[in-house]
Order: structure tokens, then C-alpha cells, then sequence
């Protein structure tokens, strides 16, 4: 396939699920952030965005803004609006290739983007219409699409960015130290039930982050996303090598997801902002590496020509 | 008839053209017997519901074109344009005379010029021709085929007889626009379709491959067929899009193009794979920065090389804008009797040929009954109508025409014919044209039946391009009979399957487990 075509099909994977992990984190905190006080609530405005990857546009940063930064903000590759923008985008460009159904569910999300009330209740309704669409874009693309080269470049993109979502998810715990509860924190990744079913009396802040990030069955899970990108690679590049990996994302995306699932510590939560730092970090090399592989472009056109 | 046709004959009257549904006193024609039926069964707020939820599925299958850097849906009428078997027999036959008489022309001008040396037309004409490339001259293309996709324009005039307006045989787009708005049509108006048989339009992608699969270089068993497309600013980008998807080939851009050595290669993430066929949908100047614009980044250096090569088929061809020039337009009719031997079977519209003096002068004397046209515009870009046109506008248009006459043509004014269309709260009358897609394999031109008929939504207005506030309709070509006669078929009993089982099927399973579990 195409070279390009790869690159946006990667990037569709992507952005849908960072316009769902974001719509997950939004809905939860909002919650929160409208029982604090003025003062309290625009400090903790400034710190969420933070931890999503986005710098505060204004000195005035309160939480309207904060609802316009991570939701509505349509030229801002970190808010709901301007992911699924850029995923429809993406599917355009590579509209022959991806299934009529996929294209046509992105685009219409595109086009319901501005059908919602932009205050905080409606912003509520806004983040459960963004998972449901997400959740329909996701099953489309595994019903409709040939699981060959095309559907792994986009599961691959999904599961790093899931992975990246969920350590975004871990970190705002710090945020609102005073009061983001492990309950929420599952209820964000939609994990409450599972969690309570599999570990049944162990509450916990450790428990909770244990599970978010090192369980090997739950699909969100930072251990279980990387796995997941690493078979995407391994599939995608199937020579087999006695020693090593000539492909950098491999032993990138490897070694995070093993380190994880090997360490072995008594304080998980301390530890907790080290491990969300180099999850991301891994997530971003990660993706470098894929696209010098397989995206590599010519390098800018090799033809100049007089312009008579 | 229901009140949505109140006023229409009067409306219909005023404009004086050919009206394609309705005959002189307000009767339906025969062909749209089964449309006119459907219509009077709806009331304005059924008409209105359907035509809305038309206009929501072209949003949301993406059905648009760019205007000025904006997706806009194209859109689409709820009453079909109907073509009656008969007329569109003679269309089909006269499309595919015109397509091959123009195929021989371009092999002739890029060849032997025998055309110029008979007399038949000035060797100016083809020389001074804005899409005259010598670059690809005196090669054949691999393939044999120029013009593998035509769309040959034709209008109705105010006596119903069906005239050649202009030719495309560089990138005739639009073809996409007839595929989708059949799908549309057959859920807004399926009350129209019944009982009648419409000759289908789907094989069209199906077609197109396989011509361009046939016209490939010669000792390539299974060609690889490529859509190259200028990128997602292109005004056709769905076209392209729409098209490769369902030919199931890629679509590329230059930047996913090498040549290298006479062949073409695009770059894969299995690295790079030889092309064969390209399907050109974008200008030959932007083609190739080794022959035409140095500057243009859409196209790949080295394409006409490994065209000349033979390493590489391009359809169309490159310069065969020189068959569509529309002063070359106005020899066609000589073209078909000088090639073909025979009698061209859809007529040209009269043009004056400015370079001629008495023409010029008796054309500029009558600007403002006359159209007056660029050579080589498309789009309906500089055309002037001398009715509608200012003072000024006119002037300035007589000063261009003598500082060029070989740049324009003159034609009177056309009433093209028109169809009922949903305006409003009611049906108006609005022009038409008809565009029908021609695909040349090489042994055998094929006509899309139908193709796509482009309507001015203004009252009155003649300029149907989509760039101009123009709409479009379904086009409707109706079978001579029923392609399966009814009644000869004895219908065979329907029996029913008798069931096969080869898997081995423990049928007791459930009487084991229960002696299991007792």
C-alpha cells in the first residue's frame, strides 16, 4: 500500500481514540471541577490542560475556556473537535482505501460536531455522543475493513494512543489531589465494573492504578495496549532475526511493556508519575520510529527547475 | 396534476425552449409518463422532505466538489431527466462516431499530419493551438488508445434537435456525480422507477478498468492501474477518489511517483511497485516539470519519457487538448467525413470562426446576440453571453476578440431545452445540458447510457456549470424493451433446498450430556 495512505490510516487510528480518551477524561473531571471554588477550579483548569499536552491560551483560564480547549477548539490537535476533524481529514485523503461505512460514520461525527450546546451540561451529552461515535468508528473499522496492512496501521495507531490516553488518565490523579478518588479514575477508562469483579474487596488507590496500568486482560490497560502495538509491528514486519530488532518502534514499544510488566515494586504510587512520564515518552519515540519507517516521504522533491 | 406544476406551462412558455417533460399544451411526454405519475401522488412537503434528505445523503456520503478552497454537496434534482430509447440510440451512435473521429485526428496531428497535407484543415490551426505538445509528437502510445474517456457535451435546441456543444478528451470529470446520484435517486423517488426499464449506470467503474487493464504496455500479463489525482484541493477530488475506490486501485499523487529508467514506480510501504497504467486526472502542464511547468510539484519528472518509451500508459494521452480546441471543434464535422467516410450524426452547433474576416466582422457587429467563447476555457470561465452582458463588458470583449481572434469562437444564443425542477414551492422550468461519458478500449467505444445532465437553477439562466451555481439531474435512459421478456420464462417451481450435511455432526450431543450429567 501506499506510503502515505499508511500515514493517515495510522493517524485515523490515532485520533479517534484521543478524541475518546479525552471525551472520557473531560466527563469525569467535570464533575469535579464545578463542586471547587472559583479560585480552585481555574488552578485546576490550568493543571488538566497541562497534563493533556496543551498550553493555556490566555491569562484568563477558567473553566469555559478549559471546556473550549479540550472539546470544542476545532484548530487544536488536542481537543475533541479538532481530532475528529483531523481523523476525517485523514479519511479523506485515504477515502479509496478505508471502507465506505468507516468514511462515511467519520464524516458524519464531522458534521454533528457543532449540533451541541457548549456549556457544561451540554458538554456532558457532547462526551457520551463522542464515545458512542467512537465506539461506532472502532467497530466499523474492525467489521468493514480487510484486517491486512491497511487495518493494522490503524490498530497500531489506536493502541499507542490508547496507551497514551490511559497515562494521561493516571496522571490528572495528581491533579486534583485533594479529591480525584480511584473510583473515578476507573470510571474515566470505563473499568469500574471490571475492576470490582476481578479484585472484589481490594480497594485502593494502588489497586486501581495497578490495574489501569499493569493488567493483562483488561483492554485499556497500559501493559495490554502496548502488546497490542507490538503485535500490529511484528505483524507488519514479519522478518524473523536471530538477534535484536532492525525496527526501532519494536524494541521501543517492547521495552516500555516489559519493563512494566517485570518491575517489581511495594510503592506503586509514588512511582506512578515516573512510569506515566516514560509511557508517553515511549508512545512519542515510538511513533517517530514508525514514521521514518514507513512513511518516509521523498525527500521533498529532488526536481528544481528554472521557473522561466 | 398536482398545484407544484401550477404555472409551469406559462413559465415553460415564456422561455421558448424544448421542454423534455412536458409537450406544447401541458401534456406529459410519453417517456416521463411514470415520473409525471409518481410526482402528482406527492404533495409539496413530501417533495420538500425528499428532496432534504437527498441533499443530508450527499453531505454524509461526502458526495461534494471544492469551491474556492469550501467542500459544497453537488446538488441534485428530484426530477429525473428522461431519454427516451429511440433518441438515445441516436445519441450513442453519434457520441461514439465523434470519439472516434477524433481519435483518428490526434494519431493523425501527432503523426503524419496527412490531415493538413489533404487540405482539410490549416496547418495553423493545429500549430497555433494552446494544446498542441510537440513534446509527445511522433510516438504512438503503448496501448494504441488516446482517447480513452470522452465527454462529449450536447444541448437540445429550441426545435428538439439534439447538437454537439463541445468535446472533452483531456480529463471529462463528473461521471461520479451520474454513479451517486442514481444511488440517491433510487431512495428519494422510487415511486418513479417501477414498472419501467432504466438501463443501469453501475458498470461504468467495471468498464473503465478494463480499458485501461487493456491498453496497458504490451508483455505486462496483470497490469497495475493507478489514479493520479492533483490531491484533496482538487475541485474533482471525490471524483478521484470515488473512482479508484470502486476500480479497487490506487490513488496517488505525483509525490508517490518515480520514474526511473523509463518506468514509472510508486513508493509502497513494501517499497516501490511498478505502475503501468495511469489513469491522468490532472492537466498535462502540471504533468511532467521536465516538458511542460517547471514549477508544478502535482506531476512526477520523467512521465512523458517513459510514455515515449512505451514503458508507461497515460490515459488520456497527453495532448489531445488539441482535439477539444474549440475552433478544431468547428472542423469535426469535415474531421468525421475525412476519417470515417461517413455523415456526422449529431450535428454542431453554427460557429463563427473569428479568424475569418467577414465572420469577425459581421460577429463583432452583433456582440450582443452572439456567445462568444475562449478556445480553450472550460468551466464556462470568459464566456460571454451577448445578451446578458453589459455595455462595457462588451467592449471590452470586442477589444480582446480583435486583438486575438484565434483565441475565440462566436455562437447565437442556444435556448437549451428544459426539465421541471423543484424551486421553492414549486416546479420551474430550468436549462439543461447533457454531458454522455464515452470509454475507448481500443476495438470499441463504449457510451455510458445517460450520463449527467447539469441544470442552472436560476430561472432563465443558460450556464449550467457547477462552479456557476449549476445543479444536477438523474439521467434516465429508458430500455427500447424489457432487456427479459415476462411472460416467456415458464416459471419453474420453487422447491425447496433439500439440506446437505457433510459436516459430522454429533446430531445426540444434548442426549449424551444429559446421561453424562445423570
Amino acid at each position: 500500500m501506499l506510503s502515505r495512505i499508511a500515514e493517515s490510516l495510522f493517524w485515523i487510528g490515532r485520533y479517534v481514540e484521543r478524541a475518546d480518551g479525552t471525551a472520557r477524561i473531560l466527563d469525569v473531571h467535570l464533575e469535579r471541577l464545578n463542586h471547587l471554588p472559583l479560585e480552585e477550579q481555574r488552578s485546576v483548569a490550568r493543571e488538566l490542560l497541562a497534563v493533556m499536552g496543551a498550553k493555556p491560551q490566555s491569562e484568563d483560564f477558567g473553566l469555559p475556556e478549559l471546556l473550549h480547549a479540550l472539546a470544542y477548539d476545532k484548530h487544536s490537535a488536542s481537543s475533541i473537535a479538532g481530532s475528529l476533524g483531523a481523523a476525517r481529514e485523514n479519511a479523506r485523503r485515504a477515502r479509496e482505501t478505508v471502507s465506505q461505512s468507516l468514511w462515511e460514520s467519520l464524516n458524519t461525527t464531522y458534521y454533528g460536531l457543532n449540533q451541541h450546546r457548549k456549556d457544561v451540561v451540554g458538554t456532558y451529552r457532547f462526551c457520551n455522543w463522542v464515545l458512542e461515535r467512537t465506539a461506532m468508528v472502532r467497530g466499523l473499522a474492525d467489521t468493514t475493513v480487510s484486517h491486512d496492512e491497511s487495518w493494522l496501521f490503524m490498530v497500531l495507531g489506536r493502541s499507542l494512543e490508547r496507551a497514551d490516553m490511559t497515562a494521561r488518565m493516571l496522571s490528572t490523579r495528581d491533579v486534583q489531589s485533594a479529591g480525584m478518588s480511584w473510583v473515578n479514575m476507573l470510571r474515566c477508562a470505563g473499568a469500574y465494573e471490571s475492576f470490582i469483579r476481578t479484585r472484589r474487596a481490594a480497594f485502593g488507590d494502588q489497586h486501581a492504578a495497578e490495574f489501569l496500568l499493569l493488567d493483562r486482560l483488561f483492554p485499556r490497560s497500559i501493559v495490554y495496549a502496548l502488546r497490542d502495538a507490538d503485535e500490529c509491528l511484528a505483524k507488519l514486519d514479519p522478518s524473523a532475526q536471530r538477534v535484536g530488532f532492525i525496527n526501532d518502534a519494536r524494541r521501543i514499544v517492547g521495552q516500555a511493556r516489559t519493563f512494566l510488566e517485570f518491575h517489581r515494586t511495594d510503592d506503586l504510587m509514588s512511582e506512578l508519575p515516573e512510569h506515566m512520564e516514560r509511557v508517553q515518552k515511549a508512545v512519542t519515540q515510538a511513533s517517530d520510529a514508525i514514521s521514518r519507517k514507513y512513511f518516509n516521504q521523498a525527500d521533498e522533491h529532488a526536481w528544481v527547475g528554472e521557473v522561466s | 396534476m398536482s398545484d407544484l406544476f401550477q404555472d409551469y406551462s406559462e413559465a415553460a412558455a415564456r422561455s421558448g425552449a424544448y421542454d423534455e417533460m412536458f409537450a406544447p399544451g401541458h401534456v406529459a411526454r410519453k417517456s416521463y409518463g411514470q415520473v409525471s405519475g409518481a410526482l402528482r401522488e406527492l404533495s409539496l412537503a413530501d417533495v420538500t422532505a425528499r428532496a432534504d434528505s437527498m441533499a443530508r445523503t450527499f453531505l454524509d456520503r461526502g458526495v461534494t466538489f471544492d469551491y474556492a478552497g469550501e467542500e459544497r454537496p453537488f446538488p441534485l434534482d428530484i426530477v429525473p431527466r428522461v431519454i427516451p430509447a429511440d433518441e438515445w440510440d441516436v445519441l450513442e451512435r453519434g457520441v461514439a462516431q465523434r470519439v472516434r473521429a477524433l481519435e483518428a485526428f490526434l494519431n493523425d496531428v501527432y503523426g503524419r499530419m496527412a490531415v493538413v497535407a489533404d487540405g482539410v484543415i490549416p496547418r495553423q490551426l493545429v500549430t497555433t493551438s494552446a494544446h498542441f505538445h510537440r513534446a509527445v509528437h511522433g510516438f504512438e502510445p503503448s496501448g494504441g488508445v488516446r482517447v480513452h474517456v470522452s465527454g462529449i457535451d450536447v444541448v437540445r435546441d429550441a426545435a428538439g434537435t439534439f447538437r454537439v456543444l463541445e468535446d472533452n478528451v483531456r480529463v471529462p470529470s463528473g461521471v461520479s456525480y451520474v454513479l451517486e446520484n442514481r444511488r440517491a435517486m433510487a431512495k428519494g423517488l422510487p415511486e418513479a422507477f417501477g414498472q419501467q426499464h432504466i438501463r443501469p449506470v453501475e458498470e461504468y467503474p467495471r468498464r473503465l478498468l478494463s480499458a485501461l487493464r487493456k491498453t496497458a504496455p504490451a508483455g505486462v500479463d496483470d497490469p497495475t492501474v493507478v489514479v493520479l489525482t492533483p490531491g484533496v484541493f482538487n475541485s474533482a477530488y471525490f471524483e478521484h477518489t470515488l473512482l479508484a475506490g470502486l476500480m479497487g486501485v490506487e490513488l496517488v499523487e505525483g509525490r508517490d511517483l518515480i520514474c526511473r529508467g523509463n518506468r514509472v514506480y510508486m513508493r509502497t510501504t513494501a517499497g516501490e511497485q511498478r505502475v503501468d497504467v495511469i489513469y491522468k486526472r490532472i492537466d498535462d502542464d502540471f504533468l511532467d516539470p521536465l516538458q511542460f511547468r517547471s514549477d508544478s510539484m502535482l506531476g512526477c519528472p520523467g512521465l512523458v519519457n517513459a510514455a515515449r518509451a512505451g514503458g508507461v500508459t497515460i490515459a488520456n494521452a497527453v495532448g489531445n487538448g488539441v482535439a477539444d480546441d474549440k475552433l478544431v471543434y468547428s472542423y469535426v464535422p469535415d474531421l468525421i467525413r475525412y476519417y470515417l467516410h461517413e455523415e456526422p450524426i449529431i450535428a454542431n452547433v453554427d460557429t463563427f470562426r473569428l479568424e475569418e474576416k467577414e465572420a469577425r466582422e459581421h460577429v463583432l457587429d452583433r456582440l450582443e446576440e452572439l456567445v462568444v467563447k475562449p478556445v480553450d476555457g472550460s468551466g464556462g470561465k470568459g464566456l460571454v453571453i451577448g445578451p446578458d452582458a453589459s455595455k462595457e463588458e462588451l467592449d471590452a470583449l470586442r477589444k480582446r476578440v480583435i486583438a486575438d481572434p484565434r483565441g475565440w469562437i462566436a455562437q447565437p444564443v442556444l435556448q437549451l431545452s428544459t426539465v421541471p425542477t423543484l424551486s421553492g414551492d414549486k416546479f420551474g422550468p430550468r436549462h439543461v445540458d447533457l454531458r454522455p461519458f464515452a470509454v475507448n478500449d481500443g476495438d470499441d467505444v463504449w457510451v455510458l447510457p445517460g450520463g449527467l445532465t447539469r441544470v442552472a437553477l436560476k430561472e432563465g439562466s443558460l450556464i449550467v456549470n457547477s462552479s456557476q451555481g449549476g445543479g444536477s439531474k438523474d439521467t434516465w435512459v429508458l430500455a427500447n424493451s424489457p432487456q427479459m421478456p415476462a411472460e416467456v420464462i415458464p416459471r419453474q417451481s420453487v422447491t425447496l433446498r433439500e439440506q446437505v450435511s457433510v459436516w459430522p455432526v454429533e446430531s445426540n450431543w444434548r442426549d449424551r450430556q444429559t446421561e453424562q450429567q445423570q
